[in-house]
């Protein structure tokens, strides 16, 4: 890795042009520290902040409001009926799932690549990962019809005497999706720790002092804990990986394994896993490129970054777009006239605008990423990531109301409209997940400190070593 | 506890040497241990690899308590479907098999990750000895910066080589920047 870095710029490109850094020259590791730490223990908290907490706290009351309206009346206030059950609750869990994955991608698989630029940006996308995964739990919950009893999908001793299904894929989701959130819960934590002991030596207050010092449980950087942090680091990197694989399996499962045509496919695993990395990734995009103007970051979060993320953006783009051909594909080879009617519906159907919409969002806007010149401009970066977020939530849309709305007897079709709860609803959790993103920015520190002390010492060498005072005895 | 010679005002947790950069932190530790020092703890702001070898510390225990973890994990998750399913409520799905294994692999899979990333991390805390409220290293003010940018050596009072002049002699003669006196 250093070897890579201590490399004359310029090495790794074509062209002429200089390979930017994944951190700007000239930090030390006192003001790394300094920079990211002031940002949580700042007293002044900037009126930016006060701005976007109060709107998206706004949003998080009328989601508060939905639900309770939701948990009164009953399931009907939503749009969902027989054939289209699964309306918008089953799209945002889809959809808020998918968008955790690139979080763990970032955390977990590129740690293990041993990727540097990963660096900067896995705490906050650690943090978005946790918070989408809480978003995302709230939908299959609220669609059960009576969702105070969602703990029954847990498997417990109870006085009816009846124990979960094991065979059924709702069964499975439970365990991938809870096992999911507490793994990521974990590794968030983990990696937090020795921030918070640097908040906590650092911090001028109190109060700060003691929350920061008892979350940071008396971490002291010593060697041995270090070594000891490194190893179960790893692991749960390793763990991660085929976790954050298996998650989007079993969601597509929920799909693939009823026998209603557009969700039965052997496709449907990898295809909702590219998707995942690639929505996951766009909203990564879409959170890194406001922060890093608003915190002034553009050190730490270089352009570097943005540009390697828009190339996964457009790997992962293809292979969902290879994924759109496929489905296409095979509906006109198995000769099934379901399958074909299926597919004709989509593109053809009531709901075809969705489907067209789709397309131009997640396979053609991606294609502007092969020009250099788009992945180096930051606004149209933006534009694109917001785009992709849009065609991937129209993605589960198409997939789950197209499919179940015209299934194999005409007597029974019919049309979903969703209501104006299930907008409130959607939009509520889109406020929860900013609301929660600016707590976190607010008291949390967003670049991993330690890390970056680390990416200082690999980067600039001896350089730090050279400037330090020194007294002989 | 070894009793050094001269007269002790106050008993003493060690001495703790500050360095400015790992690699002086790193030569410091190296001639620590062969001047023979056993109890010694060094003390950074971010990984510095090879440190621990320095220490001698080579098992961390982690990947067994992992390993042992997911097999829990792994054989408990197949074995509660299976009790669940098969044993104790026997349901008749279609006619299918009660115990259609493939179908028991998903809830397997995850219960295996599951317990194996409880066991990482709780393994490492407790191996840790965290959470820890009082250590007697954090009444040195100067520690602080052990979050920040500084790097500290600390020979224990425990330590049978240990002797308060003769230790802060030795620790003058590794060139540390600042040496303080630990209380326990």
């Amino acid at each position: 890795m250093s070897e890579e870095t201590a490399r004359p710029p310029g090495q790794h490109e074509p062209g002429q042009r200089p390979r930017t850094p994944v951190l700007e020259p000239g930090y030390t590791y006192g003001s790394v520290t300094d920079k990211i730490s002031a940002i949580t223990l700042s007293r002044r908290t900037p009126l930016g902040w006060w701005i976007g907490f109060g709107l998206a706290f706004l949003l998080v009351m009328m989601l508060f409001f939905a639900i309770a309206y939701l948990l009164a009346v009953g399931i009907g206030v939503w749009g969902v009926n027989i054939p289209v059950a699964w309306g918008f609750a089953i799209v945002n869990f889809v959809w808020w799932i998918g968008i955790g994955h690139a979080g763990t991608l970032i955390s977990a698989i590129l740690l293990l690549m041993r990727q540097q630029w990963r660096t900067s940006i896995n705490r906050f996308a650690e943090a978005m990962t946790l918070f989408a995964v809480a978003c995302a739990g709230l939908f299959p919950v609220l669609h059960l019809g009576r969702p105070w009893f969602f703990y029954w999908l847990i498997p417990y001793p109870n006085t009816m005497g009846i124990w979960p299904q094991f065979r059924s894929p709702l069964v499975w989701d439970f365990f991938a999706v809870s096992t999911y959130g507490t793994v990521s819960l974990l590794f968030w934590y983990i990696g937090l720790i020795p921030d918070l002991a640097t908040l906590r030596d650092r911090s001028q207050s109190r109060v700060g002092r003691a929350i920061y010092g008892i979350l940071a449980m008396g971490w002291r950087g010593a060697a041995r804990h270090w070594h000891r942090y490194e190893m179960a680091y790893l692991l749960l990197a390793g763990l991660a990986t085929p976790l954050v694989v298996s998650v989007h399996s079993i969601v597509s499962f929920d799909f693939a394994v009823a026998q209603l045509p557009g969700w039965h496919s052997t496709i449907f695993p990898p295809y909702f896993v590219a998707g995942a990395i690639f929505s996951g990734f766009a909203m990564v995009l879409t959170i890194a490129i406001p922060v890093r103007a608003a915190y002034h970051l553009e050190d730490f979060i270089t352009l570097r970054h943005l540009r390697n993320m828009a190339l996964i953006l457009l790997a992962t783009g293809l292979i969902v777009g290879y994924g759109y051909g496929m489905e296409t594909f095979m509906a006109w080879y198995s000769g099934n006239g379901y399958e074909t009617f299926m597919q004709r519906n989509r593109m053809l159907g009531p709901y075809a605008p969705m489907y067209w919409l789709m397309l131009a969002c997640n396979v053609l806007v991606p294609q502007v990423l092969w020009f250099r010149r788009v992945r180096s401009s930051v606004p149209l970066l933006f534009v694109i990531a917001l785009i992709v977020n849009a065609g991937m939530w129209m993605e589960r849309f198409v997939i789950v109301v197209t499919s179940l709305h015209r299934d194999f007897l005409p007597s029974s079709w019919g049309m979903y409209y969703p209501t104006i709860w299930d907008w409130a609803t959607f939009i509520g959790t889109i406020g929860l997940f900013v609301a929660l993103l600016f707590l976190f920015l607010r008291f949390l520190p967003m670049i991993s400190i330690f890390e970056m002390r680390e990416l200082v010492s690999e980067t600039e060498g001896g350089e730090a070593a050279s400037q330090a005072p020194r007294t002989t005895a | 506890m070894s009793t050094p010679s001269a007269p002790i005002p106050r008993p003493l947790y060690g001495l703790v040497a500050e360095f400015a950069t790992p690699e002086e932190l790193l030569e410091a530790t190296r001639r620590a241990r062969s001047a023979g020092y056993r109890r010694l703890e060094a003390y950074t702001p971010f990984p510095v690899h090879g440190l621990a070898e320095a220490l001698d510390f080579h098992q961390t225990h982690i990947p067994l308590v992992v390993l042992l973890g997911g097999i829990a994990g792994g054989v408990g998750g197949y074995f509660l479907q299976y009790w669940i399913n098969v044993l104790d409520y026997p349901l008749n799905v279609g006619g299918r098999p009660l115990h259609s294994w493939p179908a028991f692999i998903p809830v397997t899979f995850e219960l295996t990750i599951l317990i194996a990333a409880l066991a990482a991390v709780f393994g490492m805390l407790a191996l840790n000895g965290l959470p820890m409220p009082y250590h007697p290293l954090f009444n040195v003010p100067r520690f602080a910066l052990v979050t920040r940018d500084r790097f500290f050596l600390c020979i224990e009072a425990r330590d049978p080589k240990f002797d308060r002049i003769e230790t802060r002699h030795f620790l003058e003669s590794v060139a540390a920047y600042d040496i303080t006196e630990v209380e326990p």
